[in-house]
């Protein structure tokens, strides 16, 4: 029986951490690491010796001095008073407030040309292929400058509206301005409302909720948990019995009448803006910057929506359409039970990045001085407080968290409906 | 058939119908026309809508297209022109005399208008070099050489100065050759390589600027120098695009192995560097770049504002074109890396010759895209205060003669935008049908 001898212990050398590979991953690692601790550091000495050159130490105790700017255009209390902290707050809210705006005039514009493109109508699918591919090639940034100047120059002033023999007048039974100042629409009121909720009370980013808008929310929840209900009994039924009880006036009655009572209970009207002096007085006020911003972004990115639809469309094989059709589906049910669904599943991923495209263009806004979060904080309390390092290290953070927020919902949401693999 | 109506049949044919031609409604243009147009009741109306809105469409556009203002001097004068013809209203007619006055500066910004070669010439040459890429089968193979001088040519040309610049940046890399050379042969091929790499690096930085100011100053060989803040118009915006997107394919193709790598270390920051800079608008970027870049680097240092844009403008395309690789290479079936294993290359020829000139073939469409998004984002240096042609746009409405011009003005850059993107997709189309060779 021989004995089993220790291999040569081999000793290690400095060369092995070059050339062994169990050595050569870790050296590499560590080589990169040093390297970038070395740019880190390089960078923050320079940024201090800098910044001590400048004579400023940084530090953002400046969020909460006061302002000292308005901001028309604002979704929560605000004046000039207000500490730069809460113009940032009303500026995020103007980024959410556009985002979400433009994310669904862009799906539902995208949806449609989309859909239209692989119509069996020439004419109809050359129509929006040269609306796509007019979108898609210019900038984004000079639609949105193009419509802010069609609106400013086209649209007449309001002193157009004024007089016995106005050269213009309101639109949709006197209750739209289209003016050069933007555009007025009836906003909704309650004479019996119930208040505000307030939120955060007496700190920097307090803000009030309406409990009119919640109770409407709350109520549409209620009538949409109902009708998925009947929907759900009306499926059960319908696999017992093979016959489907009829229960869209229902689901509709359920989701509507609530509705209406609570409108009716709330005194619900609409406030209808008029001239007065120089202006219009009353009803909502969009401004052109908001309006333009939402339209370019909005179109722009409906042609990108609409191409990923169409490619969605297009992947799922000809075999599901004929497949459906044999089992004697309407064309309407073949797309709405057969095609869309699996079709989702490779639309959304790209949607989602067009989503959080429009999201991070919406920061484009400051060329036509819609003042979101780049408009507040990165405009104009930068140029005021000459703080750069935080207001743009800010900034970028806000923007990070924002994109980061919107691709874990959406991720949730694409976990949800994919398809589920054996 | 079940037999049901078997004794319904009086009468069977047993000989054949002569041929009939099809009937006229369903060939030619009265059957395509059918087809395509009015199949249905739905069909027929979406066509009669279109008709009506390209009729609409057209109306407005072709009198207002050709109005006879090409030589008019102001706004007011082109409103004179088109009363005097009878036409009044906001689409009286185009006023054509601000193109003829502004294009050039539309082109070439405030470019010294008697070295306007310089920048064509660097144009026309960029199809030259890129010739031997794009179309490698039409253009001798010795052409390729053009092509790796191009670079250093390039902004030699645009910017102008010594000739001993850029011929001292390419001596930088014949110094770190030789380095390699001397040290490979006594020292191994990696140190070989790091110290060249530090050489190079260390001439660059520190050598280029001297050595080059004293030959400068023995053999004066130059052309005139044009300072940045001359640069604009699409020269600019062609400027920043070509080198960010050459640099950052690169960049993107080591960002994306870095991604996929084993190295714990390594690919953290590349997914931190990828998805932070995904995560954040350009324009954010962009501000980085005019404000904070010159607090980031050494103190005193001040470079110049269209270079600091190109940094940022290609750390930007770097992470897209990361990701577009990425998906490249994660197409690749596994068979061809292990491929690539069984045959004994290491990771680097395994990458060169197996798994990069497919994955880049797959990905040519979304380079294709980052490239034409990158192009129309460099419209965002006009927010910073470089006169691109949209920056040159906000001056020239400003002006007291063109106050109030705005389809004209912006129709033109959005067609030469339009012209540029829409031609680089279908190059990129005729590209992939080319190289499609049957299977992924």
């Amino acid at each position: 029986m021989t004995t089993l001898t220790d291999p040569p212990k081999e000793s290690f050398r400095l060369s092995m951490l070059i050339y062994d590979t169990r050595y050569r991953s870790t050296t590499i690692q560590v080589i990169a690491l040093i390297g970038f601790l070395i740019l880190i550091g390089w960078l923050i000495s320079n940024t201090a010796q800098n910044l001590q050159d400048l004579g400023k130490e940084p530090s953002f105790g400046f969020l909460l001095e006061p302002a000292g700017y308005d901001i028309n255009q604002r979704l929560i209390e605000y004046d000039s008073r207000s500490p730069h902290l809460r113009a940032a707050f009303v500026g995020v809210l103007n980024t959410l407030l556009i985002a979400a705006l433009g994310c669904a005039l862009a799906t539902v514009v995208g949806v449609l040309v989309g859909v239209l493109r692989l119509s069996k109508n020439w004419l109809v699918a050359r129509i929006m292929t040269v609306y796509v591919e007019m979108f898609r090639n210019v900038p984004v940034l000079l639609w949105i400058v193009l419509f802010m100047a069609v609106l400013i120059e086209t649209l007449p002033a309001p002193s157009a509206f004024r007089g016995d023999d106005p050269e213009s007048t309101m639109k949709l039974f006197e209750s739209v301005a289209f003016t050069n100042r933007g555009i007025y629409v009836p906003e909704p009121l309650f004479s019996r409302s119930l208040g505000d909720l307030h939120l955060f009370g007496s700190s920097a980013m307090n803000f009030d909720i309406s409990l009119d808008l919640l109770a409407i929310i709350a109520v549409l929840a209620a009538g949409w948990w109902v009708a998925r209900r009947i929907r759900v009994r009306a499926d059960a039924i319908q696999e017992k019995t093979g016959d489907r009880p009829t229960t869209w006036y229902l689901r509709l009655g359920v989701v509507l009448v609530p509705l209406i009572i609570l409108l009716v209970a709330l005194g619900f009207h609409l406030g209808y803006p008029a001239l007065k002096g120089f202006n219009f007085q009353g009803g909502t006020h969009m401004r052109n910057s908001l309006i333009a911003l939402w339209l370019a972004l909005s179109l722009y990115t409906a042609a990108f929506v609409a191409e990923i639809v169409r490619a969605g469309i297009m992947a799922i094989s000809h075999g599901q359409t004929e497949a459906a059709a044999a089992l004697g589906l309407r064309p309407r049910r073949i797309m709405g039970l057969v095609i869309l669904p699996q079709a989702l599943r490779v639309i959304i991923p790209p949607l989602i990045s067009q989503y959080l495209n429009l999201t991070k263009n919406s920061s484009l806004a400051i060329a036509v001085g819609y003042m979101d979060i780049t408009g507040t904080l990165m405009g104009i309390t930068l140029n005021q407080t000459g703080r750069e390092l935080e207001t743009v290290l800010l900034g970028m953070l806000i923007y990070l968290s924002i994109s980061l927020l919107i691709s874990v919902v959406m991720n949730w949401y694409n976990n949800r409906v994919k398809l589920v693999e054996r | 058939m079940s037999g049901t109506h078997a004794e319904t049949v009086r009468y069977v044919r047993d000989t054949m119908l002569p041929e009939q031609h099809p009937p006229a409604t369903e060939v030619g243009a009265v059957g395509w026309l059918r087809e395509n147009l009015f199949s249905g009741w739905l069909n027929t109306a979406l066509t009669i809508l279109s008709l009506i809105l390209i009729y609409f469409v057209l109306s407005i556009i072709l009198p207002w297209l050709f109005s006879p203002t090409w030589n008019a001097g102001s706004l007011s004068e082109c409103r004179e022109i088109l009363a005097d013809m009878g036409r009044e209203g906001h689409f009286a007619g185009a006023c054509w005399g601000v193109i003829r006055d502004r294009w050039v500066q539309l082109l070439f910004g405030f470019y010294p208008d008697y070295l306007y070669w310089r920048p064509i010439a660097a144009f026309v040459l960029l199809f030259v070099a890129l010739a031997p890429v794009l179309f490698a089968e039409y253009v001798p193979r010795k052409l390729i050489w053009f092509s790796a001088i191009y670079p250093f040519l390039m902004p030699w040309l645009l910017w102008g100065g010594s000739i001993w610049t850029p011929l001292m940046v390419i001596a930088g890399i014949a110094i770190g050759y030789a380095v390699y050379r001397a040290l490979s042969a006594t020292g191994g091929a990696l140190l070989g390589f790091v110290v060249s790499v530090l050489a190079a690096v260390i001439w660059w930085l520190f050598l280029v600027g001297p050595v080059s100011g004293v030959l400068h100053s023995v053999i004066p060989v130059g052309i005139e120098l044009v300072e940045s803040r001359n640069f604009g118009g699409f020269m600019l915006s062609i400027t920043i695009g070509v080198v960010a997107i050459a640099i950052s394919l690169p960049l993107g193709i080591v960002l994306a192995l870095g991604r996929r790598s084993d190295l714990l270390i390594v690919k953290g920051l590349c997914v931190g560097f990828i998805e932070f800079i995904r995560g954040v608008p350009l324009i954010t970027l962009l501000f980085v770049a005019s404000t904070l870049l010159n607090i980031f680097m050494p103190p005193g240092t001040n470079f110049d504002i269209i270079l600091r844009v190109i940094i940022m403008a290609t750390l930007f395309a770097s992470a897209y074109m990361a990701e577009v690789i990425r998906g490249g290479l994660a197409a690749l079936p596994k068979g061809q890396y292990e491929g690539a294993d069984s045959l004994g290359l290491d990771y680097w020829q395994s990458q060169r010759l197996i798994i990069m000139p497919q994955a880049l073939k797959i990905s040519i469409p979304g380079i294709v895209s980052t490239f034409i998004g990158l192009f129309k984002d460099t419209t965002l240096v006009s927010i910073i205060g470089l006169l691109d042609p949209l920056g040159l746009s906000n001056a020239i409405r400003a002006d007291a003669d063109w106050n109030g011009i705005v389809w004209e003005l912006y129709g033109f850059i959005a067609l030469l935008f339009f012209i540029f993107c829409f031609g680089m997709s279908r190059y990129s189309m005729y590209l992939e049908r080319k190289l499609q060779t049957g299977h992924r």
